[in-house]
């Protein structure tokens, strides 16, 4: 039975330890090579840390973030992956959260890693990957391990202002992509090409499902995503089979006729998440590949990546919505009403998971993962936790469809995003008395209201940036004299929606 | 009269940035995915022409000056 992740990697090498397994624009590594210098960076890791401790590693789009990963996992310890893109202030924050074993960078990113304001060891790859790995420490945490210790922590934003690490471990992302595999027939011939930055869950869907399937993975840059000549002579000429990309960059694809002179020939398999999908563009992606297979993915980051699935089987007019599908097996979705009451057909309720791909909760927090991971309030019987997912969806012919969110959580540009955090960080801005975030779907756009003695917009945009990752800054700004106030003396959503914002609806 | 325009278009876009200086806006990452494509229709809308799938490269984009060519070069095609 496999119990850790690790178990794909050794069957991968001893299957065809010569197989090229991640490569990026520049390099690339077999499955031997990873093997070998992953587990040299568990013998220097698991010599600081007792294990199913936190490792923070400062990730970019090349295959040594990777191979990082899997060494994190032999040193018996969770990785926390930080992206160098997110400011240096978020970074912090996130470090202070965690207060990692250590950070792992690159040679070329220690300035960057000295520069953060925390008391974290440094330990550079390349310096790693040359010790020698020490067999008898490995076999044993090998052999202490089990299948529910954590494999990674993945940083969402949280509402209260302070980002949120949903720990997950082995067993849940074995469950994902074992039922990946069995749902859209993957095998070792598959080819992916990775879209999602790895501080993101939805690269964990390419990453394991390459290794379980003894695949390989090819790293696509975010520059040729926004560049879909070169996105395609890319795809092709590592004959890509698979994408599991974010809407936003099919969006792309399809946003600038991206398929007009050639299309990517070797695609057969094109599975999208992270927001609802625009029939139009998915309707671009079949005219130009109408053979290949395509399924939309719905699920948050809590319960490991997806929890249900809907293949495409029919045309969809432009007025319609792609159902998010049915559970995958080993997995129950089902909806609760206000009442904690199971849902009549048709009816709205949130959209609640149980089952083995539960995440372990949020890291150090334990009162917001109480909140979201609770008793089953169906089973009074026995201890059972289901996840609630803020989501609220519906049945209809039974298809499970998304409706909308319960709070001011958004979806944008793939992201994730609690508008009380951008508020938070406008808050703390002394020049700033009062402002408020409203998201306007239509427009894909963060408007942000605020009240100060004079009109600053760039002023804030500079400010956020310190604090806030380009995608969470808002689009559009309005400067007012004087927020509206609603009845109950709160700023007065409804009001600026209907008077500021073009279309209305948000 | 082009150019004031075009920045205008920039202006909204990234109120933060300093176009004039750039000249690499695509390579060092300055512009992303959204800008990018927000860009591209805003370009289309206010100088009537049609930004084709040969014409999205980096170099077209990676500064202010490169950008007018673009669309000079439509405009004469038009």
């Amino acid at each position: 039975m496999v119990c850790n992740v690790l178990d794909y990697l050794e069957a991968g090498v001893r299957r065809h330890p010569d197989k090229i397994l991640f490569a990026d624009e520049k390099h690339e590594v077999t499955y031997k090579e990873c093997m070998e210098n992953a587990r040299r960076i568990g013998t220097v890791i698991a010599g600081m840390s007792q294990g199913r401790k936190p490792v923070a590693v400062l990730v970019d789009r090349g295959v040594e973030s990777l191979v990082s990963f899997m060494g994190c996992i032999y040193s018996g310890n969770f990785y926390v992956p930080i992206s160098k893109e997110i400011p240096e202030k978020r970074m912090e924050v996130i470090l202070k959260q965690v207060s990692p074993v250590c950070l792992i960078c690159q040679g070329k990113d220690r300035e960057l890693a000295e520069k953060l304001e925390h008391k974290t060891e440094i330990c550079l790859y390349e310096e790693m990957a040359l010790k020698e790995p020490k067999e008898e420490l490995l076999r044993g945490i090998r052999e202490g391990h089990l299948d529910t210790d954590p494999l990674y922590a993945i940083y969402t934003s949280g509402s209260s202002g302070t980002p949120k690490g949903v720990l997950v471990c082995h067993r849940s992302v074995i469950d994902l992509v074992e039922q990946f595999a069995v749902c859209f027939q993957l095998d070792e011939h598959e080819i992916f090409g990775n879209q999602a930055p790895f501080d993101f869950d939805v690269s964990v869907k390419d990453i394991y499902s390459t290794l379980r399937n003894g695949a390989t993975l090819y790293i696509v840059t975010k520059k040729m995503i926004m560049f879909p000549k070169k996105l395609i002579a890319y795809l092709n000429e590592k004959r890509v089979t698979t994408l599991i990309w974010a809407v936003s960059a099919l969006a792309i694809v399809a946003d600038f006729k991206g398929m007009e002179k050639d299309v990517p020939h070797s695609l057969k398999k094109i599975m999208f998440s992270g927001e609802v999908m625009p029939v139009k563009v998915l309707n671009y992606w079949r005219e130009k590949l109408p053979d290949a297979m395509y399924v939309n993915l719905y699920g948050p980051t809590e319960i490991t990546c997806n929890c249900t699935y809907y293949i495409i089987d029919r045309d969809f007019g432009l007025d319609e919505t792609l159902p998010i599908g049915k559970a995958f097996p080993n997995t129950e979705v089902f909806l609760l009403n206000e009442k904690n009451h199971l849902v009549k057909d048709e009816e709205v309720g949130e959209i609640c998971v149980r089952g083995t791909s539960l995440a372990l909760g949020y890291y150090r927090n334990l009162e917001a993962t109480d909140r979201a991971f609770c008793q089953n309030p169906m089973n009074p019987d026995y201890p059972e936790l289901m996840y609630r997912t803020g989501d609220l969806g519906r049945y209809r012919n039974g298809e499970l469809y998304y409706v909308t969110r319960k709070d001011f959580q958004i979806k944008h540009m793939g992201h994730r995003i609690e508008l009380g955090e951008i508020e938070a960080v406008l808050d703390s801005l002394d020049y700033i008395s009062r402002s408020c975030c409203i998201y306007n779907k239509e427009e894909n756009a963060i408007y942000m209201f605020y009240q100060a003695e004079e009109a600053c917009d760039k002023r804030i945009i500079k400010d956020l940036q310190i604090y806030l990752p380009k995608y969470m800054c808002p689009n559009r700004y309005v400067y007012l004299e004087r927020l509206p106030l609603n009845k109950n003396g709160k700023i007065d959503r409804i009001m600026l929606k209907e008077r500021y914002i073009c279309h209305g609806e948000s | 009269m082009m150019r004031e325009e075009l920045m205008e278009i920039l202006e909204r876009l990234r109120p933060e940035l300093e176009f004039e200086k750039e000249d690499k806006l695509i390579d060092d990452g300055i512009l992303d995915s959204f800008d990018l494509v927000s860009l591209i229709g805003e370009i289309n809308d206010s100088f009537d022409v049609e930004v084709s799938f040969d014409d999205i490269e980096p170099e077209n984009f990676n500064s202010v000056e490169a950008m007018l060519a673009l669309i000079t070069k439509l405009q004469e095609e038009e």
